[in-house]
């Protein structure tokens, strides 16, 4: 056998398997909140809005989360190096609201080196999911006021009109940090999606 | 530009814009995805293993009083890299429409009973060696409004973790000799037909248990990496 199993769509009716959040009889293994009480780290939420081609809602999207702990490093014995030292997990996974909107809880990540080890900016790896959508797409969420962004190996892939949509803006002023980043699947406004 | 997963691999993926599909007109990027090396942001991944799973999370069959109406089934395999390798202890997730073709989530409102004792989602992690096992009762075709008379073969859906993060999976196990597959948008929107093949379980008789349940086979090939180790700084 050689070949890879093909993706199909999550569909419209995931929610009760994969994000139930206390609506279906079954539990959830993942929600939006990745914080634990030995979490180091900037406390910050992320949240936005996923828009379709149309700029409509999604209101039946999955979005998953991939990240560092606030040194840099991941949750995941592949990272060679010191394992966190906390049951941080830095993977959060939620479905988008009636209205299409979604948040995480989490800790901004430190800094990742790159494969040549040059550091990047810190970022959170997103995956999107849909109904209408037969494969997951892929983008990062980089932070709005970093300077590490100007040096970032892969915002610099990015056109330079276009990098802004991979970068949260803080939303609010006082209190933990919330930064705003909207989705959109389509349009002149896209979501840069990597091919990775 | 090399990659530790090739991206080659990809290629057995459906095209996200497959018009046959209607959702997918508004819901794919037209513009071009940027391609990059991978990182250790992508090369590592959620490692989630049998503390995410209860006992009995991959028995579908005894989650409520009773038993749920249909015909009860097995559905084993294997989780695969593409190298040939078992994937060991990963998250296997699975939801499901009921005998009926009636899934619980509150949007399916087509006319087909739902079944008091069958909530439809299952989860259990592969062991050592990359093998799962779930029991289900086989779940039937459904209606929907793509098209005129438009019917989705019968299927379950899986979500499959896997080695990192650029290796995650979801996908829909359908069921061998299916006369809907012709018709169906999703199911052909993978144009390759030994791609197809592999979203095809296949009737496993010699797991099937007498006087109890018929088996399937479906094995789930994940991504597999260049065989350089991979570094880390
Ligand atoms: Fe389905």
């Amino acid at each position: 056998m050689s070949g890879i199993t093909p993706s199909q769509t999550v569909g419209p009716y995931f929610k009760y398997g994969l994000t139930p959040n206390g609506e279906y009889e079954w539990n959830d293994a993942f929600d939006g909140n990745l914080v634990t009480p030995d979490t180091s780290g900037e406390r910050i939420r992320v949240e936005g809005t996923v828009y379709d081609g149309d700029g409509k809602i999604v209101p039946d999207c999955m979005l998953e989360i991939w990240q560092a702990d606030s040194q840099g490093r991941f949750s995941d014995p592949q990272d060679k190096r010191a394992l966190p030292n906390t049951s941080f997990r830095g993977f959060g996974r939620v479905g988008t609201s009636k209205d299409g909107t979604y948040a995480f809880d989490t800790i901004k990540p430190g800094q990742v080196a790159d494969p040549d080890g040059k550091p990047q900016a810190p970022h959170i790896l997103m995956a999107v999911f849909a109904r209408g959508m037969l494969l997951h797409l892929y983008t990062r969420i980089y932070f709005g006021g970093e300077a590490a962004n100007a040096a970032d190996p892969v915002l610099a892939l990015v056109p330079a009109d276009r990098r802004a949509t991979l970068i949260a803006q803080q939303a609010n002023c006082t209190g933990n940090a919330v930064y705003r980043f909207d989705i959109h699947l389509q349009g002149d406004n896209e979501t840069v999606f990597f091919e990775v | 530009m090399t990659l530790a997963y090739p991206i080659s691999s990809l290629k057995a993926h459906p095209a996200r814009l497959s018009p046959d599909y209607k959702s997918t007109v508004k819901r794919s990027p037209q513009k071009p995805l940027i391609i990059m090396r991978h990182t250790l942001s992508e090369l590592t991944g959620p490692v989630y293993g049998h503390e995410t799973v209860r006992e009995n999370d991959n028995d579908l069959t005894i989650q409520h009083k009773g038993e749920p109406l249909g015909e009860r089934i097995i559905v084993h395999g294997h989780v695969l890299d593409e190298d040939g390798r078992g994937v060991p202890n990963t998250l296997v997730e699975l939801w499901q429409a009921n005998a009926c073709g009636r899934y619980i989530h509150v949007v399916d409102q087509h006319p087909a009973p739902l079944d008091p004792n069958f909530t439809g989602a299952g989860r259990t992690t592969s062991d050592a060696s990359g093998y799962y096992k779930f029991i289900t009762i086989k779940p039937g075709a459904y209606p929907w409004g793509n098209h005129h008379n438009a019917w989705r073969p019968a299927h379950i859906h899986f979500s499959v973790f896997g080695h990192s993060f650029v290796s995650r999976l979801v996908t829909q196990m359908y069921f061998p000799g299916d006369p809907l597959f012709p018709f169906d948008p999703i199911f052909n929107s993978v144009t390759d037909a030994a791609a197809r093949e592999r979203m095809i379980s296949s009737f496993d008789l010699e797991n099937t248990k007498p006087e109890w349940a018929l088996a399937y086979r479906f094995n789930i090939v994940l991504r597999g990496k260049n065989a350089t180790p991979m570094e880390t700084k």
